[in-house]
């Protein structure tokens, strides 16, 4: 007679000794993911190369007494601000478009928690992104070395400019979810806007709800560094709300309930 | 073991499932088995979840797929070979899998030794490979974890050969070692060599199942003879139900019963053989006839 098998009863997996995938490994494969393919990695050297780009070129060509450290960084914000949800966008939908989600949700079934990974992972690249920055200006800083160099910059204004920055890779992420197609979600992140622009100048009303519906109106006071008002804080939410939380809901929900093949 | 209750999937007003269950067993090798279009695909996404099914419910091991931890290390899945992102590299996909399972990167280069791809073609872009290597590829990442379950999907297509010959040791070992196997493919041949046990699914149901001595068991005779009019008249004489194809008599009866008649009639003989697994090779042809695009072929 030979001896019944040991461990599971026959048929049965056990999974006990198994735990679940941790989150913060998903974090770093998602992080990962996006250095391992020619457009990610270039879209990261680009965003460096640029944001060093702008300011060496403050430096060289325009010598101002006024080229100190917030005027440095300040000319980081607008090039940053074109990249950084392009690489939201892509953070998803690379993955989407080739297919390899499916590799993805079979690994982490609870799509869930690749969802969440992917926006920790767009946050951590922004933060990379403004500390970047701030190492480029603080160099051009020191190389300028105007008179009060440093001006009356604090830690509340790079708060404001770090929650920009995020807020716009978050906002590639939410359109790559609910366009789940690169084209698609970078055309109409950048057309959306000017769009709106059109509509503001043509329909009088509008212009008076403007900063309450349009992001970048909203968001505008976060640039300049002069604090924001309560008003200007109300409004910054309700675009955030407009833009970004709720396309980012309707992405998540149709990621979350896409058949993939 | 993977258990499948009354599956269903409904697109719209079409069945692409239909009322699917079935056991695949533990220690054994599992041919599922049809035609293009008859479902296959749809259930083995239906067990990992990426397609939600109308009805009905899947175990493996006795857990649903999603309620396993670290799923990939109970279960390896080849759904689509191709379905990686084509810019990465052969190594790099299977480092991201190791290194969302929590594996050693060793593990990588165990497996890429083991599906026969060198580190040279390892290091090339997925977009380079040839079709054959995808699939070695996928076969890799479907072992990485050290399963004890695997559900791939047509995992033969694109090999040569001897990768299917080093494929079909693997996956009886595999079995013999108190593994479970899943396989699917269209052609009746490959799954008889493999598998252990067999499904027919046709149109979304399953039309057979069973061991694969029970689906393949002689069903008769088949015999040729050089008058053939007067055999088949013989052996309808003696009472033996005939049927006539273009070149055979297909008998209910043994050789040896239909050898007899012949020899009391003097009839000459060129063939005489039981008719092996016939009866699955007509049904399986009737499946893949009704589907067929190409019209009947005069
Ligand atoms: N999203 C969908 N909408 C409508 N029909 C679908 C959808 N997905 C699959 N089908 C249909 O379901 C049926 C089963 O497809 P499936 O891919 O499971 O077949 P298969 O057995 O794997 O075939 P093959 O051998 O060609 O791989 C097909 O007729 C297919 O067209
Ligand atoms: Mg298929």
């Amino acid at each position: 007679m030979t001896a019944p098998p040991t461990g599971a009863p026959q048929g049965l997996l056990d999974v006990s000794g198994t735990s679940r995938v941790p989150f913060t490994r998903h974090v770093v494969v998602e992080m990962r993911k996006m250095f391992d393919t020619r457009a990610g990695k270039w879209l990261m050297v680009t965003i460096v190369a640029i944001t060093a780009l702008v300011v060496a070129l403050l430096l060289i060509f325009a010598p101002d007494e006024g080229n100190n450290f917030e005027a440095f960084l300040g000319a980081t914000a607008t090039p940053q601000g074109f990249l950084l949800p392009v690489l939201g966008v892509l953070l998803v939908t690379s993955e989407w478009g080739q297919r390899a989600a499916l590799t993805t949700f079979t690994l982490e079934p609870h799509r869930e928690r690749v969802i969440a990974a992917k926006v920790v992972a767009a946050v951590l690249f922004g933060l990379a992104a403004i500390v970047v920055a701030i190492l480029v200006a603080a160099l051009a800083t020191v190389i300028a070395s105007v008179d009060d160099m440093w001006g009356a910059y604090g830690f509340g204004d790079l708060g404001n400019f770090a929650l920009l920055q995020t807020m716009g890779i978050v906002q590639g992420l939410a359109f790559g979810m609910l366009f789940l197609n690169s084209a698609a979600a970078i055309v109409t992140y950048f057309v959306l806007p000017i769009a709106f622009n059109i509509v503001t100048s043509i329909i009088e009303q509008v212009r008076d709800v403007q900063p309450w519906i349009d992001l970048g109106t909203a968001q505008t006071p976060l640039f300049d560094g002069q604090g924001l008002t309560g008003e200007e804080w109300a409004q910054v939410a309700t675009t955030t709300l407009i833009w970004i939380v709720l396309p980012f809901a309707i992405g998540a929900w149709r990621m979350l309930r896409a058949e993939v093949k | 073991m993977i258990e499948v209750h009354h599956v269903t999937k409904r697109y719209g007003g079409f069945t692409a499932v239909d009322d699917v269950s079935f056991t695949a067993r533990q220690g054994r090798v599992t041919g599922f088995l049809g035609p293009n279009g008859a479902g296959k695909s749809t259930t083995m996404r239906i067990m990992v979840g990426l397609t939600p099914a109308t009805s009905g419910n899947v175990t493996i091991g006795g857990h649903r797929y999603s309620d396993i931890p670290n799923p990939a290390r109970h279960v390896g899945v080849l759904l689509d070979a191709s379905a990686q992102h084509a810019g990465r590299t052969g190594r790099e996909i299977l480092a991201l899998g190791a290194a969302t399972m929590g594996l050693p990167e060793k593990r990588v280069d165990e497996m890429l030794e083991l599906v026969s791809l060198t580190p040279k073609e390892a290091k090339r872009r997925v977009r380079h490979y040839s079709l054959g290597m995808r699939q070695r590829l996928g076969i890799a990442h479907a072992l990485l974890g050290e399963p004890r379950v695997l559900i791939l999907d047509e995992p033969a297509n694109g090999l040569d050969p001897a990768g299917i010959h080093w494929m079909r040791g693997m996956l009886r070992t595999f079995a013999q070692q108190g593994g479970t196997v899943l396989l699917s493919s269209h052609l009746l041949h490959e799954v008889e060599m493999i598998a252990d046990d067999m499904l027919l699914i046709g149109n979304g149901r399953i039309v057979a199942q069973g061991t694969k001595e029970e689906l393949l068991r002689t069903t008769g005779t088949l015999v040729r003879a050089v008058e053939a009019e007067a055999l088949r008249d013989a052996l309808a004489d003696a009472g033996f139900p005939v049927k006539a194809d273009a070149a055979h008599l297909h008998v209910e009866a043994e050789p040896v019963q239909v050898g007899e008649v012949a020899a009391r009639h003097q009839l000459t003989l060129v063939e005489l053989r039981p008719a092996d697994g016939a009866g699955l090779e007509a049904l399986f042809l009737e499946l893949t006839a009704e589907t067929q695009r190409e019209g009947v072929v005069a």
